[in-house]
């Protein structure tokens, strides 16, 4: 096509910019958001919450982010209605990566927990459903990702519940909680490290698999997942060994040396919910940008079977990466000296209920939004009568960015599609 | 850039520290009373005057400590335990030190004046009373740790120990109580009838903090309940 070998440099560069700055923002709110509750609770500091954001934000988005950056590149808009005017899912996954971007800057200034997913997805929708055509968006897909969000905080503040739960059972009830802490802790690292190494096997890296020739079982991928849970388990035990009991300290708070056998049991769920987070919200960015080099490198060939080139990916970490350490970092400050309520037996029943939701829809495909699932997780414990206050208000005006980000991103998208459409389209 | 976050937006400030703080410093303003009765049995009146002045900075720190809970306190907050349950505990700890503040503030003004006679079991009286604030401090701050096991196990386990011994302490206190007033009763034929009266209503209010004090216990033990 002719507007891709002449103008195909300026859009890939353009969609490159786009990215970046949408990558850039979920460095900046959403990572903090994911990490916020480690520090928070004391758990970590905030140099340590951003070397392991930094790591494992770019473990997930590589490891276990392919799903959803393909649901977001081509599952909403259905690629049929574009086969014969790809030029248009170009200009419109611009303008969504804009949109999005724009949407999250202005809500940021203004103060309003939106949700990068949301607004992405609003755009994407927007573009194709107003700019080319009703049938232009998938919607079967979208009305389940739209299910999901509500699904995903009800199924982590379930899971966040039935976990401290647990952990009230069989540790803070107890006589002895601090050596039933130490002895139970190495099984909840387990849990963290046999789910992640799961999901990655069955989902992020099958293709990566197959391109190299190895197609594992069920029974092999689930042998697997259990050597690394053993793995986590060994290094966390290591840790634990080094937990000393401080009985001065307990005088008090009897729990004081409880809790910090769950601040290193905070250390593995805090990297796991950096992965799931890396392994959805990473998408949000690098999967427009992919849309768009995929088809300007293909000559205008929407099917066209091309992997994703990995500076796509990189550019999506590195964009993190920047966010977190230009602005990123303040917010997350801001929020653990907001939130020094948390402690870590509470912080990190949260952080595994998320965590672990996150990487299952991950693993599914469905972009959700990492905050609101988080904010689910935290219900969860404070129903489980885990935590003094809990600020209701909050879950309202959630619902309220809900339904002001998707038309808002939605109308910016097509405003800045038919922009596109006329500078550069015939 | 203005800030808003939801995950920092969704924590409240928990109602668990202060309403311990709280309860702190209205028994350590209860706990005045013994050397303000000593100074007044020696009718040393400067030193009274200036305990009760100490009496009532405590007593004002607390109605600020209060003031600010309640601000603390909107609708929207989501809490382990009953909002209007912390209420009533606090407006029952902020009543200890009002009736202290009353009592002395009495026995100021008037120079009252206690019989010889009565001095010793007047002391171990207001002992008594004190030690039952201070047992129902103790169960207060186990409200922290409460919290912490979210209301199981053997915390409450400890805790209704804590407050059977804080009923058992009141007991002590009644029995004190009824005690002195009937050797009040024996004195009384022979004492101005004025300040009999006043005695007798002093002996009331201080049988009343201990009262309070048990009235937070139970209090507490309904959150146990929930």
């Amino acid at each position: 096509m002719e507007l891709f070998t002449e103008h195909g440099t300026i859009l890939i560069i353009m969609a490159a910019m786009f990215g970046f700055f949408m990558a850039w923002g979920v460095g900046a709110n959403d990572v903090a958001n994911a990490m916020g509750t480690s520090v928070g609770s004391k758990a970590l500091t905030i140099k340590q919450a951003i070397l392991i954001a930094m790591v494992f934000e770019f473990a997930g988005a590589y490891l276990a982010g392919g799903e959803v950056t393909s649901t977001i590149r081509k599952g909403i808009v259905d690629s049929g209605v574009f086969t014969n005017q790809p030029d248009l899912l170009v200009f419109g996954m611009l303008s969504a990566l804009l949109a999005a971007g724009t949407w999250l800057a202005i809500a940021s200034f203004m103060g309003w927990p939106v949700s990068t997913t949301h607004s992405i997805v609003g755009a994407i929708v927007g573009f194709a459903a107003v700019g080319v055509s009703y049938d232009a968006v998938n919607w079967s897909k979208v009305s389940t990702i739209v299910a999901s969000w509500v699904v995903s905080p009800v199924m982590a503040g379930t899971i966040s519940f039935a976990i401290f739960r647990s952990v009230q059972r069989l540790i803070l009830i107890q006589d002895n909680p601090f050596e039933r802490a130490k002895k139970y802790a190495p099984m909840y690292m387990f849990a963290v490290g046999f789910l992640m190494a799961m999901v990655t096997l069955l989902k992020g890296l099958k293709h990566v698999f197959k391109d190299i020739g190895i197609k594992l079982s069920f029974g092999e991928n689930a042998l697997v997942a259990v050597g690394f849970g053993i793995l986590v388990t060994i290094i966390g035990t290591y840790l634990l060994s080094k937990v000393e009991r401080d009985e001065s300290k307990e005088e008090g708070n009897r729990f004081y040396n409880v809790e910090k056998v769950f601040a290193v049991l905070m250390i593995f769920t805090a990297c796991s919910m950096a992965f799931a987070h890396g392994s959805n919200d990473v998408a949000n960015a690098v999967g427009p940008l992919a849309a768009v080099v995929n088809v300007v490198n293909a000559g205008g060939d929407i099917a066209a079977k091309s992997s994703m080139p990995s500076w796509i990916l990189l550019l999506g970490g590195g964009g993190i990466v920047v966010g977190l350490a230009t602005y990123g970092f303040k917010v997350m400050g801001t929020i653990g000296r907001k939130i020094t309520e948390l402690t870590p037996s509470r912080g990190f029943a949260a952080e595994l209920g998320a965590a672990a939701t996150v990487v299952l829809a991950s693993g599914t495909g469905l972009p959700i939004s990492t905050t609101h699932t988080l904010v689910g997780a935290v219900l969860g414990v404070g129903m489980a009568r885990g935590i003094g206050a809990l600020n209701l208000r909050m879950v309202g005006s959630i619902f309220l960015s809900w339904v002001v980000t998707l038309p808002a991103g939605a109308a910016l998208s097509i405003l800045f599609f038919f922009f596109f459409k006329g500078v550069f389209g015939s | 850039m203005a800030f808003s976050n939801p995950i920092s937006n969704l924590f409240g400030k928990s109602p668990i520290l202060p309403l311990q703080d709280h309860m702190s410093l209205v028994v350590r303003c209860a706990t005045q009373l013994e050397p303000f009765f000593e100074a007044a049995i020696a009718d040393n009146w400067p030193q009274a005057t200036n305990i009760f002045n100490q009496i009532v900075e405590y007593e004002n720190k607390a109605d600020e400590l209060k003031k600010d809970f309640r601000l603390n306190m909107p609708n929207s907050l989501f809490m382990p335990v009953p909002r209007g349950d912390l209420l009533s505990i606090l407006a029952q700890q902020d009543e200890i030190a009002n009736t202290t503040k009353d009592v002395c503030g009495i026995v100021l003004g008037r120079e009252m004046d206690i019989p010889t006679a009565l001095q010793t079991d007047f002391m171990g009286f207001v002992q008594s009373a004190i030690e039952t604030c201070q047992k129902a401090l103790t169960a207060i701050n186990e409200l922290d740790e409460l919290l912490e096991t979210g209301f199981t196990g053997q915390e409450v386990k400890f805790v209704k120990k804590l407050i059977r011994e804080l009923d058992a302490q009141e007991q002590k206190v009644d029995k004190k109580e009824l005690k002195l007033r009937h050797r009040l009763f024996k004195l009384e034929a022979d004492m101005p009838p004025v300040d009999v009266m006043f005695l007798y209503s002093t002996i009331d209010n201080i049988g009343a903090i201990a009262d309070t004090a048990e009235r937070v216990g139970n209090s507490l033990e309904l959150l146990l309940a929930k």
